[in-house]
């Protein structure tokens, strides 16, 4: 075959791959059509893959081969991490894209200098500068999620104005070398201020606003390899590049809209700080009940509505909430599972841990899709979750959280909250819904608790 | 290196149908959702291997090898868990089967 010919039937492999990766979004829309789409899309990289292989430019396949045998060494173990790690595999997968793009970027410049246009310049230039500040924001934001940095949002004094000082000083070197693309020095310090700035971006970050940082980042990811696609003239990189930094987008602004946020809020607001002076410790009474009285309630109610939280998954208790779902299932309640968009670490992630604890999935329902329900509940369970249940969100305009869509809880009938203590959530702000009448506070470690529910409630059946 | 329009337009019309297509994913689905889309980014692998294979200089040989390994281990990874939290989902009637 001739080169040309080679290079035809490698552009249309990559034609049909491009389909396979559309295809395998579209059906992503249902649980029942997903599996299916994966496949597609294995199918669809696999292709792809294997043409480039064949392609003319290559001539040396030793080294390739043994990158693909380390690649493929690194991602197996990465792609078998426990759910509740999946949000800093994630992350980590997101450092690992942009490291992609980015390096692949400044080999372009080394070998394109000094005939680059002007044009070419701006698009290496941009695709660089995201590329390497998505690589060290996302290795910041694993740190975090893992817990290996720390969680609380990292902050000083006139901040913001030197991380966008940092950022300007970036594009100010591009644009040098947009005129001068062969000011090699230029690239360089170009890129180590784009990975500072990286740091600088993630490090004021929270913990509660992990969710759409993790989306922000997946969103720079995907339009970095985008980007390189127009750099390198690869139409399957911007169509992959497009749709996955399309996806990361949408997720960050449902994100964003679950938390009553602005994207500038999130990045330059440094949540969780503030709130931690204003938060005050008043002693009010609660009511509290025992895991007998609890099951009682709970074995007498018709529509038991549970709100999970990451505490939930932070204290192993998925697998006994779901023997309680079998108990109860079994005596005729109705139990339902209402996710807030914001539960767990990411978007989403609370489904999969739910899921994993074979969960029935037509189960777990949407926040808009629930809300109404909470009227005729009986019985509304939160565990492990705090602020999207705090009534306050509603009326009080000084909360921090004031506007933000949250799970009417309070509109059941009987509220119960299973909590370790009565120490403040995530964002250090105290749940009214706690104070009510109708709530009752069952403390103790969720699992532990959950546990001594069953028992009950088998006990009594047997 | 010369700028060839079609691609502006073909990332385009890419941004706007992923708008439309990740519109219409389950919320049930968005962490799957992201991991998939991780995977298909990978794709750049393509671009890796070709810098690497294409063999001009010492340092972009070894910029690619090292992007070879990085965006397959997205791929490899990134459908592996993509795979393995679909086969959580199940509804009562698929755990009866």
């Amino acid at each position: 075959m001739t080169v040309a010919a080679t290079q035809q039937l490698i552009d249309l492999t990559y034609i049909v791959a491009v389909v396979g990766f559309i295809l395998a979004i579209k059906w992503l829309s249902s649980p029942v059509s997903a599996m299916r789409g994966v496949l597609i899309g294995e199918i669809a990289a696999a292709l792809a893959v294997g043409a480039t292989l064949f392609d003319p430019q290559v001539t040396h396949y030793k080294w390739i081969i043994v990158a693909l045998i380390i690649g493929a060494a690194v991602g197996v173990p990465l792609g078998m991490v426990k759910t509740t790690a999946i949000p800093q595999r994630t992350a980590l997968s997101h450092a690992f894209g942009a490291l992609s793009a980015a390096i692949i970027g400044i080999a372009e410049y080394y070998v394109g200098t000094p005939n680059i246009s002007k044009f070419g310049m701006v698009e290496i230039g941009l695709e660089v500068i995201i590329g390497s500040l998505t690589f060290t924001g996302s290795l910041i934001a694993a740190g975090k999620l893992q817990e290996i940095l720390p969680q609380r949002p990292i902050t000083y004094k006139g901040q913001n104005f030197v991380s966008l000082s940092v950022l300007g000083t970036a594009i100010l070197l591009m644009l040098i070398l947009v005129f001068h693309p062969e000011y090699r020095h230029v690239f360089e310090a170009m890129v180590i201020v784009a990975l500072v700035f990286g740091v600088m971006l993630v490090t004021p970050i929270g913990g509660a606003d992990m969710p759409t940082v993790i989306s922000l980042l997946n969103s720079y990811a995907g339009f970095s390899a985008a980007l390189l696609g127009l750099v390198l003239n690869s139409k399957v990189l911007v169509v992959a590049g497009a749709l996955d930094g399309a996806s990361g987008f949408i997720l960050s602004v449902i994100m964003c809209r679950a938390m009553n946020r602005s994207f500038t809020n999130v990045l330059f607001g440094a949540f969780g700080q503030i709130q931690e002076s204003t938060a005050k410790v008043e002693q009010k009474p609660v009511r509290s009940a025992s895991p007998e009285e609890a099951a009682e309630m709970l074995s007498s109610a018709r529509l038991v509505i549970v709100v999970p939280g990451y505490g939930l998954a932070v204290a192993q208790a998925q697998h006994k909430l779901r023997e309680l779902y079998d108990t109860l299932t079994k005596r005729g309640v109705d139990m339902r599972f209402a996710i807030h968009p914001v539960a767990g670490r990411m978007p989403g992630h609370m489904n999969v841990l739910l899921a994993e604890a074979d969960i029935p999935y037509d189960k777990l329902f949407e926040m808009d899709d629930i809300n109404g329900e909470f009227p005729q509940a009986d019985v509304a369970l939160v565990i492990g979750a705090n602020d999207v249940t705090n009534p306050a969100a509603r009326h009080d305009k000084s909360s921090p959280i004031y506007g933000m869509p949250i799970l009417n809880t309070d509109q059941a009938h009987t509220v119960m909250v299973i909590k370790r203590s009565m120490n403040p959530g995530f964002a250090g702000i105290d749940n009214e819904l706690y104070y009510l009448d109708k709530t009752l506070m069952l403390f103790g470690d969720a699992k532990v608790f959950l546990t001594s529910i069953v028992k009950e409630l088998s006990a009594v059946h047997a | 290196m010369q700028f060839d329009q079609s691609l502006l337009f073909v990332f385009i019309l890419s941004g706007f149908l992923g708008f439309e297509l990740i519109k219409r994913v389950s919320p049930l689905l968005h962490t799957p959702l992201m991991s998939l889309t991780n995977a298909l980014d990978a794709i750049v692998v393509v671009a890796a291997i070709i810098i690497a294979g294409r063999h001009e200089t010492r340092l972009s040989t070894t910029l690619g090898l090292i992007a070879v390994a990085a965006s397959f281990s997205n791929m490899v990874g990134g459908f592996i868990i993509t795979d393995r939290m679909l086969h959580m989902f199940k509804t009562k009637k698929d755990k009866k089967q």
